[in-house]
């Protein structure tokens, strides 16, 4: 948690010896407590004021990297309860678990490694795969490993075992340079699993059972006291009720006490027998703090649903993802192809775009710089007018690569279009429909006739 | 070791009790439906009350809606040409209220009279015992035409009617006022203007205990982050003592999950997105869930199955309640 000026005040000499650059000790303070300049800047500050500012100056989540290279992950690093108070950062990992003995493990694996959707020209991918200990001995859950990790080569991994010898020998077959997260440390053999993560370098999830958050602190405490920094907690809750509860705990103490202890991303094994009872507490575990979210059922319509869920809530409130406001070519347009007008909300973009192009009309995108703003909230804000519409057709140069002078509008600013006439005068306005979706047979049916 | 202690959110306002449904005075339901009375933030139930569980509500056509996704189509089947017999089988699927759209009565789609409407109303109210939402068709005239018809041969009711928007709340209000019935007040994903509407409903003599709130859902991947943060926004509000924006909200999650390609689009989409058949359900699941999260009281919702998994949901979040 951040000291403020005066508390950092009362850790530093008190001398007013100016050798900081600043007149008094006291400006030094206020200066480090806003993070405009360096403690080490003090050439008399004491080894025990640098730890507790050091440990003041930390983020209250750790950020825990998952995996090595390209497809590595980081989880952690929030400041905020709600995504309007600022944004959150760092959205959780989407992990499908297989049993280390399942007849499809590899072809699983190998399917997580390569499921991709493209929304709103990012590529959206599964973050892991969680190999689950069958039971099967040490030498038979290092195979299953190296099965998964030569199915799904860079693909980061959750290893989930309560058995520290299984998860050493894996990590020693060669799964180590990954740097894998181990799960899970518990109340009973937390030493094992602590000492195969310290010797192998690799991030641990301690668990404790039914949400006992006491535990997890105890745990922290006793995995800490190991030598092992980088781990992160799952509260053991097996409702979404419990999942929920313990959640909002946990981020509460880490941001509103900072409580170091519970200072962690939370792992959330959100299983559940039925696919459509999984996404419910997925979709909670999205928007309810977890960094890494396991799941068992590989069903592309809920894996789909949550990348873009995730998307959606990891998205800066204050920054809505753009589009370049300029003409934009769908296909290969001719100077007989259509006209269109929209806003630089990329969603909007995107709709509007995938619409003419799957439906194979080659079509000049008139794209208008709203701010980032969709059709009705840029028309609403004023950054959509009909002066902003002219201006757009006017800078765009699309006079001259059409035969026709016909514009078409979005079907939610049907009310404009008189004024675009006057701004327009030598366009014909013609308002489309209101929805992305039926702008194909709007062209097919309205502007061609 | 001394135990953790849990930090506490102590507020001072709540959220206010709004009943649909009556059974007095004019009222033929079964059963009534409050909704609203948290004192905390939805399901946390360490810090305070939520003393009515988020309810479901089905929605239901006066017309066959043929534009509807095939999979909506194939789940309701023949009992889409009759509001009556898809209100029961919306009961049936776990519906604890039906929200019955007048969409005939639109001008392009039929223009069906206010003596139709009402009629429809009232075959719904007979034929099941839950409390009623009801929309107008979506055009300005005709919803304040036919909603005042239905709220004058309805009164005491408790119905829901909808929607109040800023530039066309007064006949509806009024005939609520008039009729001892709810209105739904909705504007477009914006907490002043929310708090704004609420104002302009009050100054007109119906108690805020008949508001509902509609902040606007945006669906999954079109716009749901911008609703889910204004619902959160407002909710914190109302905790704090903001009076004006303390009445239960109310999403329409089925309506904009299955509007969105993803509700409908078969083949032709990249495999990844999932079939259809598990795709449109899994749209409106996720939306609903996270509106739940945000703070709704009222989930509008389509497809039986969304229902069923929505009420599991809810039956569990009510555990920490």
């Amino acid at each position: 948690m951040a000291l403020s000026g005066l508390q950092i005040y009362k850790l530093l000499p008190q001398t007013n010896c100016k050798e900081c650059g600043f007149p008094t000790c006291l400006a030094f303070a206020m200066k480090l407590a806003q993070k405009g300049t360096e403690l080490d800047k003090c050439p008399y500050v004491s080894e025990e004021a640098k730890t507790s500012l050091a440990a003041a100056s930390a983020p209250p989540i750790k950020l825990i990297t998952i995996g090595a290279g390209d497809r590595a992950f980081g989880v952690g690093n929030e400041t905020v309860m709600y995504r309007h108070e600022k944004t959150f950062v760092h959205q959780p990992g989407l992990v499908v678990r297989v049993k280390s003995d399942a007849a499809d493990l590899a072809e699983v694996a190998g399917r997580a490694g390569a499921y991709s959707v493209d929304r709103v020209g990012m590529t959206l991918m599964l973050d892991g795969l969680a190999v689950e200990d069958a039971g099967g001995g040490a030498a038979a859950y290092a195979a299953a490993v190296a099965a998964a990790r030569a199915a799904a080569p860079g693909l980061p991994l959750v290893l989930m075992s309560a058995d520290a010898a299984a998860i050493d020998a894996a990590l020693s077959g060669g799964a180590a340079a990954e740097k894998p997260l181990i799960h899970a440390a518990t109340a009973s053999d937390w030493q094992a699993m602590a000492e195969v993560a310290k010797k192998h370098g690799c991030p641990l999830a301690i668990r404790s059972e039914n949400g006992d958050i006491d535990g997890l602190e105890a745990l922290s405490e006793q995995v800490r006291g190991a030598g092992v920094e980088d781990f992160m907690l799952d509260p053991g809750t097996k409702s979404l009720s419990a999942d929920l509860a313990a959640a909002t705990q946990l981020r509460r103490l880490a941001l509103k006490k900072g409580a170091r202890a519970l200072g962690y991303p939370i792992v959330s094994v959100a299983t559940a027998p039925t696919w459509q009872a999984e996404l419910v507490r997925a979709t909670q575990a999205v928007g309810k703090y977890a960094g890494v979210i396991i799941l068992d059922h590989f069903e592309p319509a809920m894996l789909y649903s949550l990348l873009t869920l995730r998307q959606n809530i990891y998205t800066d409130p204050q920054k809505p993802i753009q589009m370049e406001p300029k003409l934009y070519e769908i296909g290969s347009p001719t100077p007989d192809s259509p006209v269109l007008i929209t806003t630089n909300f990329s969603l909007t973009y995107f709709s509007v775009a995938g619409e003419v192009e799957s439906a194979g009309i080659p079509t000049w995108l008139l794209v208008a710089d709203s701010d980032g703003q969709s059709v009705l909230t840029g028309w609403a804000a004023g950054k959509f007018d009909a002066e902003k519409i002219a201006k757009t057709v006017k800078i765009s140069g699309i006079e001259q690569k059409v035969g026709h002078k016909k514009l078409v509008i979005p079907g939610h600013v049907a009310g404009l279009s008189g004024e675009v006439e006057e701004e327009l005068p030598e366009w014909k306005i013609m308002v489309g429909p209101r929805d992305a979706v039926d702008i194909p047979n709007y062209i097919k049916n309205v502007w061609g006739a | 070791m001394t135990p953790v202690e849990i930090p506490v959110e102590q507020w001072p306002g709540a959220v206010r009790e709004v009943t649909l449904g009556s059974s007095y005075a004019g009222g033929t339901r079964g059963s009534a439906v409050t909704v609203g009375g948290e004192t905390a933030l939805p399901f946390l139930g360490f810090e305070g009350a939520m003393p009515h569980r988020p309810v479901i509500a089905v929605e239901v056509q006066d017309m066959h809606p043929a534009d509807w996704s095939a999979e909506l189509q194939a789940a309701w089947g023949d009992a889409m040409d009759d509001a009556a017999v898809w209100a029961q089988k919306a009961v049936e699927a776990g519906a604890d209220l039906i929200a019955l759209k007048l969409r005939s009565c639109h001008p392009d789609q039929g223009d069906n009279s206010c003596e139709n409407a009402v009629r429809t109303v009232e075959r719904v109210l007979a034929a099941v015992p839950v409390p009623l939402i009801v929309y107008g068709p979506g055009a300005a005239d005709k919803d304040n035409e036919v909603l005042v018809a239905v709220a004058e041969k309805t009164k005491g009711e408790q119905l829901a009617l909808g929607l109040c928007e800023d530039k066309n709340y007064r006949t509806i209000v009024a005939a609520a006022l008039g009729n001892g019935h709810a209105v739904i007040a909705q504007t477009p994903i914006d907490v002043n203007l929310a708090k704004q509407l609420n104002i302009l409903i009050s100054d007109m003599g119906l108690p805020l205990e008949r508001v509902l709130m509609d902040p606007t859902t945006g669906a999954l991947g079109y716009g749901l982050e911008y609703t889910y943060s204004v619902m959160e926004r407002l909710r914190l509000a109302a905790l704090m003592g903001d009076t004006m924006t303390q009445q239960p909200m109310i999403c329409t999650a089925g309506e904009e999950a299955w509007r969105q390609k993803e509700g409908r689009a078969e083949g032709d989409v990249p495999e990844a997105w999932g079939a259809l058949a598990e795709r449109g359900v899994a749209w409106e699941i996720a939306t609903a869930t996270t509106l739940l999260q945000s703070g709704a009281d009222i989930l509008v919702l389509r497809h039986p199955a969304s229902v069923g998994a929505i009420r599991e949901a809810i039956d569990d979040l009510m555990k920490g309640a």
